[in-house]
């Protein structure tokens, strides 16, 4: 019976990753594929990577992605990071009044996000690649809010009084205490913000102007024209080194806690 | 002029008045412990007196000096959390240094300090530990190392055993009274449990609902307690309303009884407090009062008994076993019935009412 | 003094909110603005009235239809996903967590191309039913494989905000409710299921929101044959050019899906209250 149970449920996960997984192992296979063609199987090859470094609208739309994503993910997590303290200590309703605001970007449709942030943009300032850090900042913070305040609340404000206690400043006491304690918090967010950044298409696409492009509007741009190999091996790359980090914070922290029981 | 000096401070927090021109003097090298039930006004007291909290109105003084408005980091007072608050980031070394650090003394000093106060909480060789790998009682004793290397005038104690089991809790309260006599300094204790009010104290603060109840030894608060909230909260008592005939003589329960106590007038309303274990039993008829046993439990050093005497039912205890059932009578030694003035206010009423 | 300390610190959180009030309340006051003019910036209510127009209320109903079904279709597949992995006991949650987030690094609209290959025709899906000797399925640039990229792109929002409510439960409780001699269902159906409601409510906004919205999976997988409201909308800013009416349909989606989660949340109070004790 719980032979059955056991059976089924790994039969259950391997179909739920099969199905997320599915286009990621189609887009490797792509990425060898000797074929202009997106359904003809044309041999092995690996010239979509040796081409991909001399490709200028790939390697421009990524570089741009890149600091977009960067420059957007940093400024987020500063911005959220010392939100997430100032909130930490504000009268109840006042906090709450904030993580109302905070739930607008997320619990709103990306779509009029995007365009209402582009009537902002182009009222004030034009569109351009600072107007996309601009938007994407916008929706990154509340990731790194909502990453930071658990720690903060899971932590007891009688380690902050004991280190006044024992003669710190106030800030000796949060250099010292509570920032070692929320590092994993911020690291989490800025990853989220990472994350959502690079993965993000609607915003970005109202929010910046004429040529600019990142990897997800060039791709829209370009559809009819036909797909460039060399982003299939992009993106394999990207993946790659997403799932190598994956193994290492998680082989790391798995070796922590080895040692944290003996 | 006194060590530690509260003179008329006040605190209130979203407009509940915690504690209400509060005086309380300390005096050097003295244990005091705050007691009082939970919300009494006790750990906010010790919270002002730690630099946390600022009275809403009110001066505290240290040595004669106004520390009032002084943070918590300058003051030469430090604090053992209820919750040990010790900093799960760092080694037991790195937690105890802390303070040191922050003062800037020697490397040499410092590995010293560590040593010493180590050996002084019966942890030696632990500097390299990692917090979470201590048990409760461990991390204990490294909050009050934390503590005592830097040299306070004053420490204070936030309800430090509550954590622990009940044996563990006994051998600390003799630790921490060995420490105080080694360290000679101000102890300032808060608890809830009167036990270990009454075992390590040279003085006690009874507190209830912000205001101070009685200060007094062990011995007093114990034996003598002023008024009901005491004598209820500290050990278990018979508290009873009765009429003071005149000096030496108090009638309850529809019989008079001698006294020792004098001076409160003739025809008084008071009330009577009888500690269970003053009561004798005796066989009907020899007593003051008869009375049916209706209850008796064994708890290991004595026998509780409820013993009803019509409307009113006793609490005794004795060493010896008592049927269920069996009629007996009650008496009391004079010396042993202790006359208090009835409440003055309704508020102390009512702080009576809200504690049983 | 920490009282102080406190006010004090409650200022870090200055920069942020005046971000807010500029990057995500004034954007909104625009939008609202343009949707209540015209061209010549005159007051008018057009921009709304123009949601009765036969094509926009189709659209509008289509991705209703779309998105209710995507959203069921996502906690049907992400509730025993959800328990599955909470009843593995892995030490290190995070590793689940990124586990769902790791396919993100691929590029979203990649992602759904691939689907692409995987349902045409002649693609992958059909050349294994045809192996299988099953027939061949011909769904793509139809309402099912817009619904199906639905699903594939917002399955993780459904299925992290479960597992998280699921570790949430207290064991004992389950275990308590065993002793107490309940089956399995009864377990799931009486004390699971109703501890990770949170859980539940908030991955039915984070599926239902964004399906009611997008435009590119319809556009990639509908093949301009699936009409949603987000289409609509991106066309009024692309192609059309007339961002009066492209924000008074935007503000009617945001009415929308205000309205959907509100009713969404009473019912969750009337559940509440009508819990038997």
């Amino acid at each position: 019976m719980k032979k059955i149970k056991t059976a089924t449920s790994a039969i259950y996960m391997a179909i739920i990753f099969l199905f997320l997984y599915a286009p990621i192992f189609v887009l490797i296979v792509l990425s060898f594929n000797d074929s202009m063609s997106r359904t003809v199987w044309g041999g092995f090859t690996l010239q979509w990577y040796a081409n991909l470094p001399f490709n200028d609208t790939i390697m421009d739309a990524l570089f741009t992605t890149l600091r977009i994503t960067i420059c957007s993910s940093l400024l987020a997590t500063v911005l959220g990071t010392s939100a997430a303290v100032g909130i930490h200590h504000m009268k109840k309703h006042h906090a709450a009044i904030m993580l109302g605001a905070t739930n607008i970007p997320l619990l709103n449709a990306d779509i009029v996000t995007g365009i209402s942030l582009m009537l902002l943009f182009t009222r004030f300032t034009s569109l351009g690649e600072f107007s996309v850090v601009l938007a994407h900042i916008t929706f990154s913070v509340p990731y790194v809010i909502f990453n930071v305040l658990p720690r903060l609340q899971s932590m007891s404000d009688s380690c902050f009084e004991a280190a006044m206690d024992l003669g710190a400043s106030p800030a000796y006491a949060f250099y010292k205490v509570i920032w070692p304690e929320l590092i994993p918090g911020v690291l989490s967010g800025f990853l989220m913000a990472v994350t959502m950044s690079l993965d993000d298409f609607t915003i970005t696409y109202f929010t910046k102007g004429a040529g600019v492009n990142t990897l997800s509007t060039m791709l829209y741009t370009e559809l009819r024209k036909g797909i460039q190999p060399e982003l299939y091996a992009l993106s394999t790359l990207l993946f790659l080194l997403a799932f190598v980090m994956l193994l290492i914070i998680n082989f790391k922290s798995r070796n922590q806690e080895v040692k944290n029981e003996n | 002029m006194e060590f530690i000096q509260f003179d008329k401070v006040s605190k209130s927090y979203d407009g509940q008045l915690i504690l209400d021109e509060l005086d309380l003097n300390v005096k050097e090298n003295s244990f005091v412990t705050l007691l009082g039930p939970s919300g009494c006004g006790k750990t906010t007291t010790l919270r002002l007196l730690g630099g946390f909290e600022k009275p809403d109105s009110g001066n505290i003084y240290l040595n004669g000096t106004d520390i009032t408005l002084l943070p918590a980091n300058l003051r030469p007072i430090n604090t053992v959390f209820q919750k040990y608050a010790l900093f799960p980031h760092m080694t037991i070394a790195e937690n105890i240094a802390f303070g040191l650090k922050i003062q800037k003394k020697s490397q040499d000093y410092i590995n010293d300090k560590i040593k010493y106060a180590l050996k002084l909480v019966n942890l030696d060789g632990f500097e390299n530990r990692d917090i979470d790998s201590l048990s409760g009682g461990q991390q204990q004793r490294i909050a009050i190392a934390r503590a005592i290397v830097n040299e306070p005038k004053v420490l204070l104690l936030d309800e430090p055993l509550g954590a622990l089991d009940l044996k563990l809790r006994q051998s600390m309260q003799y630790e921490l009274m060995k420490l105080k006599q080694e360290l000679g300094i101000t102890f300032i204790y808060v608890t809830h449990d009167q036990e270990e009010a009454l075992t390590m104290s040279d003085t006690i603060v009874v507190m209830n609902q912000g205001y101070i109840q009685q200060i007094g030894t062990p011995e007093d608060i114990y034996n003598e307690p002023e008024n009901a909230f005491v004598a209820d909260f500290i050990g278990e008592s018979n508290i009873i309303e009765g009429i003071m005939i005149k000096d030496e003589l108090v009638q309850f329960l529809g019989v008079q009884v001698p006294c020792v106590d004098k001076g409160f007038g003739n025809m008084k309303p008071v009330d009577v407090v009888i500690r269970p274990e003053d009561v004798e039993l005796d066989q009907p008829g020899k007593g003051f009062m008869d009375g049916i046993i209706t209850g008796c439990i064994f708890k290991g050093v004595h026998y509780e008994l409820d013993v009803q005497c019509g409307n009113w039912e006793w609490m005794v205890h004795t060493t010896k076993y008592f049927e269920v059932g069996q009629q007996v009578s009650l008496n009391v030694i004079p010396f042993n019935i202790q006359i208090m003035n009835k409440p003055a206010s309704e508020d102390e009423e009512v702080l009576k009412e809200d504690d049983k | 003094m920490i009282s102080k300390l406190r006010t004090r610190t409650s200022f870090l959180a200055g920069p942020y909110a005046l971000w807010v009030l500029i990057c995500t309340v004034l954007p909104l006051l625009f939008i609202l603005y343009y949707a209540l003019t015209n061209d010549n910036g005159h007051f008018t209510l057009d921009n709304f009235t123009a949601i009765a127009d036969p094509i926009h209320l189709k659209s509008l109903w289509l991705s209703f239809q779309v998105a209710i079904i995507t959203t069921v279709i996502c906690l049907i597949m992400a509730y025993p996903a959800a328990l599955i992995l909470h009843n593995l006991k892995i030490s290190n949650k995070s590793f689940v967590v990124f586990l769902f987030i790791l396919p993100m690094w691929m590029n979203f609209m990649l992602r759904i191309l691939a689907w692409q290959n995987i349902l045409s025709n002649n693609g992958i899906l059909n050349n294994i039913l045809k192996f299988l000797g099953l027939g061949t399925i011909h769904i793509l640039y139809t309402k099912s494989a817009v619904i199906l990229g639905m699903v594939y792109d917002f399955l993780p929002y459904m299925i992290l905000p479960i597992y998280n409510s699921l570790s949430k439960i207290n064991d004992d409780i389950v275990e308590a409710a065993a002793d107490l001699g309940a089956k399995w269902h009864t377990i799931l159906f009486r004390i699971t299921l109703p501890l990770s409601k949170d859980g539940i409510i908030s991955g039915v906004i984070m599926v239902f929101v964004p399906s009611l919205s997008s435009f590119v999976v319809s556009n990639l997988l509908g093949g301009g044959k699936v009409l949603l409201i987000g289409n609509v909308i991106e066309q009024e800013f692309t192609l059309a050019r007339n961002w009066n009416l492209g924000s008074g349909l935007s503000i009617i989606l945001m009415i929308f899906v205000l309205l959907s989660m509100s009713i969404m949340n009473n019912e969750d109070d009337a559940g509440k209250g009508g819990m038997p004790l």
